[in-house]
């Protein structure tokens, strides 16, 4: 049924959405094929912000090149920088601190609680609910007074190294989060409230772009995309890194498939992130924040992935050496891309006006699809 | 699975698989004629069931380009790797988007940055780069810009 709707036919009617276009958050330009309002075929266009990243990388140094990333998925960019430190470390066995690791995992949380919030604002303004956004960013405004205090950076982190992470936490951190858990807790019912429980917004998410469970690993969908059609797929669970073998929380699986399932994965998570930096934020064990590493960092001739649980979902690093101090070649597979190969399929046969909710819940981040 | 029983399964499915067990997963290099029938086979047998495609690239290796394939199972949580070594004048491989659909962009990006061909790739296009790039293929590693790559 879907390949007989996907072909042009005289009356159709073709549309370009982006690559300005406020819905799309970013330089994503769809060409969309509709029969009067029935969307018949999505097309994506890319490259608007592509930067080839992964051939700039193969001239920088294993030091170099994690700065680059901060740059790709800019919402998750904590997430992507540990796990270029963790492919260096696996690959020249550097055993990292336990301070480290669990300073990484805070971070991480909190880097996901940011990003959660910005899509859940982001996302109720394209479908014409405005009050969200001012409520999401006063409490991630706090987070990112955290990361500045610590990092120097509110967006574009780069704290995670080889080793460990690049200086102390800020005096004021363990204080600080406290308070920003204490402030959340007391917020994260209006977000049900607000929003959850609304009878139009119900109706312009339930049974909206359905992705059924084996599409969805066929299209290599990951986070809370593939969770919501009920793949278990979180990274943290499966193929614990850093010290989240230590924590105890949920993988968060909604079995539905469509938006509803998606937007309810998303704000479940956040619970489940506040947990792991509850158990953490009082057990910070003491020592050194980093790893003596040598000055000039060179991995052993092989190849080298490390997979790790963005906001998005499964962030690979893929390295090849051949024994110097830059890489070979470099392959970051960035969960986006997988993501928003299967828009299309999600798309066909249902209305233009549901196209922005399906995009919503598919949480893109252009320059990490781009990259 | 271990990779003790992958290989045997492996060994059964295709003899002439060569194995590598160096990295974190087991590697599996084949030939690229090999391809497709071997890969319809990792996705349907019931021991195997490698129904996740999570990386797909490909390495310029100078005197050749490798394909590399990244596979897991979401029922049996194993992994493996395959590799497929192309000839760099004219690299032909079948395309497994009829398999793991993801495949479908992955192949596309990697046919405009390596300049690899798919064979019946349902929509061989470009889809990063702007229109009338075909012909230079920015991965590989004698890709020249003078004007728009700053040398470090």
């Amino acid at each position: 049924m879907f390949e007989e709707i996907g072909t042009t036919t005289e009356g159709d009617l073709i549309i370009n959405v982006g690559p300005q276009h406020p819905a799309t958050h970013g330089v994503l330009h769809l060409v969309i094929t509709l029969n009067g309002e029935t969307i018949k075929k999505v097309e994506p266009h890319l490259g608007y912000i592509h930067r080839s990243i992964e051939k700039m990388c193969e001239s920088l140094t294993y030091r170099q090149f994690i700065y680059v990333t901060s740059r790709m998925d800019y919402l998750s960019a904590h997430i992507n920088n540990q796990a270029c430190a963790l492919v260096v470390e696996k690959g020249m066995q550097i055993e990292v601190p336990e301070r480290a690791k669990v300073i990484r995992v805070l971070m991480a949380e909190l880097t996901r609680i940011a990003s959660h919030e910005l899509w859940w604002g982001a996302m109720a303004m394209d479908i014409g609910a405005f009050t969200p956004f001012f409520h999401a960013f006063r409490e991630r405004e706090t987070i990112n007074d955290i990361m500045e205090e610590t990092c120097g950076a509110r967006l574009t982190m780069n704290y995670m190294v080889p080793g460990g992470v690049m200086q102390e936490l800020h005096s004021d951190f363990q204080k600080k989060v406290k308070e920003f858990i204490k402030l959340f807790k007391l917020k994260i019912h209006e977000y049900e409230e607000l929003l959850t429980g609304n009878i139009i917004f119900q109706n312009r998410m339930k049974a909206v772009g359905i992705l059924s469970k084996a599409d969805a690993i066929s299209f290599g969908c990951t986070g809370p995309v593939a969770r919501g059609s009920g793949v278990s797929c979180d990274i943290r669970k499966i193929y614990p890194y850093d010290a989240y073998d230590k924590v105890q929380f949920d993988e968060v699986i909604e079995t539905a498939g469509d938006s509803l399932a998606r937007y309810m994965v998303r704000l479940k998570e956040l619970h489940q992130s506040i947990s792991i930096i509850e158990q953490l934020i009082d057990n910070i064990p003491e020592g050194d924040f980093q790893a003596k590493t040598k000055a000039v960092l060179k991995l052993p001739k092989g190849e080298f992935y490390q997979r790790v649980e963005t906001a998005r979902g499964e962030f690979g690093v893929y390295i090849v050496s051949e024994g110097g101090t830059t890489p070979h070649r470099i392959k970051f597979r960035s969960p986006g891309f997988s993501n928003l190969s299967a828009l299309d399929h999600m798309a066909r046969g249902s209305k233009l006006g549901d196209l922005v909710a399906m995009m919503g819940t598919l949480d893109l981040v252009i320059p990490d699809i781009d990259r | 699975m271990m990779n003790e029983a992958l290989k045997t399964r492996i060994t059964e499915l295709l003899a002439t698989a060569t194995f590598d067990e160096t990295g974190e997963w087991l590697n599996i290099s084949i030939d690229s004629t090999q391809w497709l029938t071997f890969a319809q086979q990792l996705r349907n047998d019931d021991n195997l069931l490698f129904d996740y495609l999570f990386c797909l690239t490909c390495i310029d290796n100078k005197t050749n380009l490798t394909m590399v394939y990244h596979l897991t199972s979401t029922k049996y949580r194993h992994n493996i790797v395959i590799r497929s070594s192309l000839n760099t004048d004219n690299p032909e491989i079948e395309s497994v988007a009829s398999i793991w659909k993801t495949a479908n962009f992955h192949e596309r990006e990697v046919y405009e940055l390596f300049g690899v061909n798919f064979l019946n790739h349902p929509d061989l296009r470009l889809l990063i780069l702007p229109d009338g790039w075909e012909g230079k293929y920015p991965l590989r590693k004698n890709f020249e810009d003078p004007v728009n790559m700053i040398k470090l």
